[in-house]
């Protein structure tokens, strides 16, 4: 956590937060797949106050070529804050941050990618935050899988994160930018609901053991809910009906070679 | 939307997402995990003589050994040409490959960095290195007309129920058509008819999977185009 | 194709040009669809973003307090930057601007700066010691062509919607920053003999020169950018010129 201190009473005697919500109450999540031209997938999130676009490319060929892999494709996730998405201008390019970030979304998306179907390709993950306000790195993960997903790429399962945190001594779901800021510990995770499995847990801060299990049951919760919003944006884009469509196995069609070469 | 939910209307399943059917056996686009199956991709389920398979609503294209595709010429090299076929992976095209006996450095006078070839998909290995071939009949390099991009996964939707939606934009067009199986289409004809089947093929690609597109892009061709008659 | 295109794809162009025609059924001097949105980004102080046709970009303003430059004492500062970031495009690759995105950010900066568009003046605090400094960043968020006129009338549209945050800074109240010009820029390109507006990717790929024209609300110039290597007669320059003034009344009239 930050450390800063403040008069700001994060959570009151009724254990109400200072944006209305309660312990348990995540911030409203709006996700929409499929709003790139360009990118074979992408996703756009508003959770909260943060705006989150996500695009992926691939799989395809592996620049520079020293990276491919000849078993499997690699995942590149690039997670990046434009400039204006912070109260203070954040210089464009990487930081040591943003490094870290990008780093461990990768190694969250590379779990459930079914990276040996495509050895030597790349599958890059752009996450470019438009706005910020606190949790971005979760809301971040919870764009790339949909936009992974949108982008037809073989994966074990969606993959839901958000951040569990404490402020004013209260465990507190998905924390606000204040809460963030000057509340006592951030723990964010990503888990897949069917297995539990944990893709991504960072912690700061200081949680007695019994809060860090209270931590927990609310992210698992919480992990539910952002799953269904997944699959929903995702169903929502896809589900147009297709009663004359074809049969997959559809013939392939060919032009009579009657007008051969020379 | 106008679509009718229609019982053939099929199941868009996600990711991770369990599908049920005790007897299957897990098909396409599909994963087994203790036992059960589970959908690898976000895509229509469909059951076909015991097996469960998720047939894909987006993607890039794969290579398969006999797809017929559209490539561009990458690279030159003297004994062969490197073609993107839009996929993951480039596919090296050999001198022994072309109908052509070309000397060893001479592969620049057949053909040159951005002609488009139709080529076929000869061998894929297992790190999915790929080559190519022109050595089949209608196999060559393109010239003229112009050629149109679709998401792979939306060839056949172009193609139509045994062929029925090329059939109809080549009624009308009286383009010659060509499909790669990696969503490069080739139209040539006309100039002015070369717009319409390109605008047609756009339509299809924008809503590959809502009903009705079949008379959308017959309403389309009519209000352009008059059909041609079978001349047979 | 990474930066080609096929040559099949030249030909057809060219051959529908001939006959005055292009790919997408545009006339000439016809845009794509425009669409702008602004104040979308609640972190900066002023924002759009805007969609001409498939291309797709994101203009965001901060402003801070600084020191003026030594030359200009009395007057506010801005910085424009340009981003193509790898979302946009295939192309595109990670790491700091290369030569097109500083030509795009600084031909759009030229632009604004040259016609007067923001009162520079009435940004200075104190003279010689503060004044407001604009940061104007615009991102790339899908491409299709034509990112000049884009990232132009994104810019334009975000310093419309500017408000200073003075009051946050003590500087007296909040107020919208000061407009005094509203310049509309166009880019046209030569391929061959024929000149079309609002290029297309697959245009520009097979673009032999491109122009790009701004102009004030009173018809003057305020600022030219001729790009790539073919070339331009006199007689296409004026051409270019006349088209840009009147196409640049309608774009206005999406922003004023």
């Amino acid at each position: 956590m930050s450390g800063m201190t403040t008069d700001i009473e994060l959570v009151n005697k009724d254990g109400i937060r200072i944006d209305g919500r309660t312990a348990e109450d995540m911030r409203p999540l709006k996700i929409e797949a499929g709003v790139l031209n360009n990118a074979d997938g992408s996703a756009y999130l508003e959770w909260g106050k943060n705006k989150v676009l996500c695009a992926v490319y691939g799989p395809r060929e592996c620049h520079p070529r020293h990276m491919q892999n000849p078993t499997k494709a690699i995942v590149q996730c690039k997670y990046n804050m434009l400039s204006f998405s912070v109260s203070d201008r954040k210089r464009p390019g990487p930081d040591r941050r943003s490094i870290e970030i990008s780093k461990i979304i990768s190694e969250a998306l590379e779990y459930v990618i079914f990276t040996e179907n495509y050895p030597r390709a790349s599958i890059d993950v752009y996450i470019e935050v438009l706005q910020a306000n606190a949790g971005t790195r979760c809301a971040g993960l919870t764009a790339a899988s949909v936009a992974l997903a949108d982008a037809g790429i073989p994966m074990r399962d969606l993959v839901p994160a958000v951040a569990i945190g404490k402020a004013d001594g209260h465990i507190v779901l998905d924390l606000n930018k204040e809460e963030d800021n000057f509340g006592n510990a951030d723990l964010p995770i990503a888990m897949i609901p069917r297995t539990g499995e944990i893709l991504l847990m960072q912690m700061d801060g200081h949680m007695t053991m019994d809060e860090f299990n209270t931590a927990l049951e609310y992210g698992k919760k919480a992990c539910e809910k952002v799953y269904e919003i997944q699959k929903d944006a995702l169903k929502r884009k896809y589900s147009i009906q297709s009663e004359d469509a074809e049969e997959p196995e559809a013939a392939v069609y060919e032009e009579p070679s009657e007008e051969g070469d020379e | 939307m106008n679509e009718e939910f229609s019982k053939s209307s099929r199941q868009v399943v996600m990711p991770g997402e369990l599908l049920e059917g005790e007897k299957l056996k897990a098909g396409a686009g599909t994963y087994v995990s203790d036992g059960n199956i589970y959908s690898a991709i976000m895509g229509f389920k469909t059951v076909k003589s015991n097996y469960v398979n998720v047939v894909p609503l987006s993607g890039r294209y794969i290579p398969n050994v006999g797809d017929n595709v559209i490539g561009i010429v990458e690279d030159v090299g003297p004994s062969n040409w490197l073609i993107e076929i839009n996929s993951p992976y480039p596919a090296p095209l050999h001198v022994n490959e072309v109908p052509w006996r070309v000397e060893f450095g001479d592969t620049s006078r057949y053909m040159r960095i951005g002609d488009a070839l139709l080529v076929k998909i000869l061998m894929v290995d297992e790190t999915m290195k790929v080559q190519v071939t022109m050595k089949e009949q209608g196999l060559r390099k393109l010239q003229g007309g112009e050629i149109v991009e679709i998401a792979p996964h939306k060839v056949p939707r172009v193609i139509g129920k045994s062929g029925s939606m090329i059939q109809l934009i080549k009624g009308y067009t009286n383009c010659r058509v060509f499909v790669g199986q990696n969503g490069r289409i080739w139209l040539d004809g006309e100039t002015e008819n070369i717009g319409y089947a390109y605008h047609a093929i756009k339509m299809i690609d924008e809503a590959a999977h809502s009903s009705g597109l079949t008379d959308r892009v017959k309403a389309y061709l009519e209000s352009v185009a008059q059909p041609v008659q079978e001349s047979e | 194709m990474s930066e080609g295109i096929a040559e099949i794809k030249r030909e057809y162009i060219n051959k529908l040009l001939q006959m005055g025609r292009r790919v997408d059924g545009r006339e000439a001097n016809e845009y794509r669809e425009i669409q702008i949105e602004t104040n979308c980004i609640e972190s900066a102080q002023g924002s759009a973003r805007v969609k001409l046709g498939k291309t797709e970009v994101l203009a965001g303003i901060k402003m801070d307090v600084g020191t003026p430059f030594p030359d200009t004492p009395d007057r506010g500062v801005l910085t424009t930057n340009t981003e193509l970031i790898p979302m946009a495009s295939p192309d595109f690759e990670a790491g700091p601007p290369d030569a097109g995105a500083i030509e795009l950010a600084r031909v759009v900066d030229r632009g604004i700066r040259e016609s007067e568009m923001i009162d520079l003046q009435k940004l200075c605090i104190a003279e010689g010691e503060e004044v407001w400094i604009n940061f104007l960043d615009i991102y790339v968020l899908d491409y299709d062509g034509n990112l000049f006129d884009a990232c132009f009338l994104a810019a334009a549209a975000a310093l419309s919607t500017t408000i200073v945050p003075a009051a946050e800074r003590e500087k007296g109240e909040n107020y919208p920053l000061p407009i005094k010009h509203l310049p509309i820029q166009t880019t046209a390109v030569k391929i061959e003999n024929s000149i079309l507006f609002d290029p297309t990717l697959d245009e520009e790929k097979v673009a032999d020169a491109r122009l790009t024209v701004t102009t004030d609300e009173n018809g003057d110039i305020r600022a030219m950018q001729k790009g790539l290597s073919g070339a331009f007669t006199l007689e296409e320059v004026k051409q270019v010129i006349d088209s840009s003034l009147c196409i640049s009344k309608e774009l206005r009239k999406l922003i004023g």
